[in-house]
């Protein structure tokens, strides 16, 4: 017969040792369940652990020893040599660091351009085009949105990549929307690198915009992208627009003569975006 | 069974499984780790052996627990070997007093061999892969040093008088 007593090996009366492994077996089948189960036991190894810890702090003394009298007997001159090493590390470091920190300040402003635009949407719907003029002098497309969806002249229509133009005429079931590409719109931008301002308009080819009455003081270079600056109130700030792609001065000219590419991908895909901007966000963009 | 000083011995027994847990635990270059003997089994094995009425199933068992908690291991797996192990050497107990030296340590090799068994058994359930020849030349080594751990232990034994 067994009893906690008798496990726990009472000298009265004991149980036969085989008695006793046969429970203690049992009960270590049950531990490795439990602890194999996830269950993890973490109050008991916990305390165990606790309860072992000196064990494990005194183990480890020997290792700690050797390595306090290495360098307690280590000479002068590894001393030097070990200085100076570590002295070149730190100036590399130093150098990786300053990368690291320009790095740093780049992601910063790209994740508040990323920040804002998403900040500033305050609701999008996606919007299917239905049909796509192919007017080469007019560059518009209609998308399956209307009134009835709150559709509203001058809405800014986006997609994935930027901003792909603004609503010019909205009916019951679907709109009109003149793309940026169109000769007869055009946005307020700023070069993102600089806040240079600037305005986008259209050029009438399916993939170009221009950037006219630049001076050739300006600074811009090719390759800069611009974003929308939100001044005007219809488009919200801080979209990308369109990358520059050439610019030719002109000696004879008063002013650059600069093309861009639209970073929104016009002449692709089914869907865009129409946004509503954050009223407030646009009041305060306009106040800047 | 002789109750005086039985605290006294009962420190001793522990003092020498702590040196044990000690010597199991002490940080090692990797090559020398397969053959590192299995220091706390050969303890146990000792005193199961020479005081039986002490040192049984159940401190074995606790033994093994510990080892599982250091190990970060399955909690558990040592204590159910440790166990087994402890279980046998009591029932041998006996006849190993009797044995000539070899052949006592040829038994606490089968010992070690068969605690060592138990637990790559149980890894293997587990999942884990175990590997066998680490714990083969552990449990030689065991068997070639366990001299040593008996006259050892058996002067620390004799010293304090301990039945």
């Amino acid at each position: 017969m067994l009893s906690i007593t008798n496990v726990l090996g009472r000298v009265n009366g004991r149980p036969s040792a085989f008695s006793r492994l046969v429970v203690l077996v049992a009960v270590s089948v049950l531990l490795m369940v439990f602890d194999y189960r996830g269950q993890q036991l973490p109050q008991i190894r916990a305390t165990l652990s606790a309860l072992v810890y000196p064990l494990q702090v005194v183990a480890a003394l020997p290792v700690r020893f050797s390595a306090w009298a290495t360098e307690l007997f280590v000479s002068e001159r590894t001393l030097r040599e070990q200085n100076a090493a570590l002295r070149n590390e730190r100036l590399l470091s130093q150098a990786r660091l300053e990368k690291l920190e320009a790095l740093e300040a780049e992601n910063k402003r790209l994740r508040d351009l990323l920040g804002s635009a998403a900040r500033v949407a305050d609701r999008a719907v996606v919007a299917e085009l239905v049909e796509v003029s192919l007017d080469p002098f007019t560059r518009r497309i209609v998308v399956a949105k209307g009134k009835r969806d709150g559709v509203y002249l001058g809405q800014p229509v986006i997609d994935a990549f930027g901003i792909v133009g603004q609503i010019t005429e909205v009916g019951l079931f679907t709109s009109k929307s003149t793309l940026i590409t169109d000769p007869g719109h055009a946005i307020p931008v700023i070069v993102n690198r600089n806040g240079l301002r600037a305005v986008v308009f259209g050029s009438g080819a399916p993939d170009r915009v221009n950037i006219p009455f630049l001076t050739p003081s300006a600074d811009i270079k090719e390759g800069d992208l611009l974003v929308s600056s939100g001044m005007g109130g219809r488009f919200p700030p801080g979209y990308p627009v369109a990358e520059v792609v050439r610019i030719s001065k002109d000696p004879n000219e008063a002013f650059l003569e600069i093309s861009a590419k639209p970073t929104a991908r016009l002449n692709y895909g089914k869907e865009v975006l129409l946004i509503w901007p954050d009223e407030r966000k646009m009041a305060g963009s306009l106040a800047k | 069974m002789n109750r005086t000083g039985s605290t006294h011995g009962g420190l001793i027994v522990a003092t020498t499984f702590v040196v044990a847990l000690l010597l199991s635990m002490l940080p090692g270059p990797e090559w020398a780790e397969r053959f590192r003997p299995d220091w706390v089994a050969l303890v146990l094995i000792y005193w199961c052996m020479a005081t039986p009425g002490r040192v049984g199933v159940g401190i074995g068992w606790l033994v093994g627990l510990i080892l599982d908690v250091l190990y970060g291991s399955v909690l558990g797996q040592h204590a159910l070997a440790m166990a087994v192990v402890a279980y046998i050497a009591h029932r041998l107990h006996l006849q190993m007093r009797m044995f000539p030296r070899w052949q006592q340590a040829a038994t606490v090799l089968i010992l070690l061999m068969i605690n060592q068994i138990l637990v790559l058994w149980i890894k293997g359930v587990l999942g884990e892969a175990p590997t066998l020849w680490p714990s083969l030349t552990s449990s030689m080594v065991g068997m070639v040093i366990w001299p040593l751990v008996f006259i050892i232990l058996r002067d620390v034994r004799r010293r304090v008088q301990l039945s």
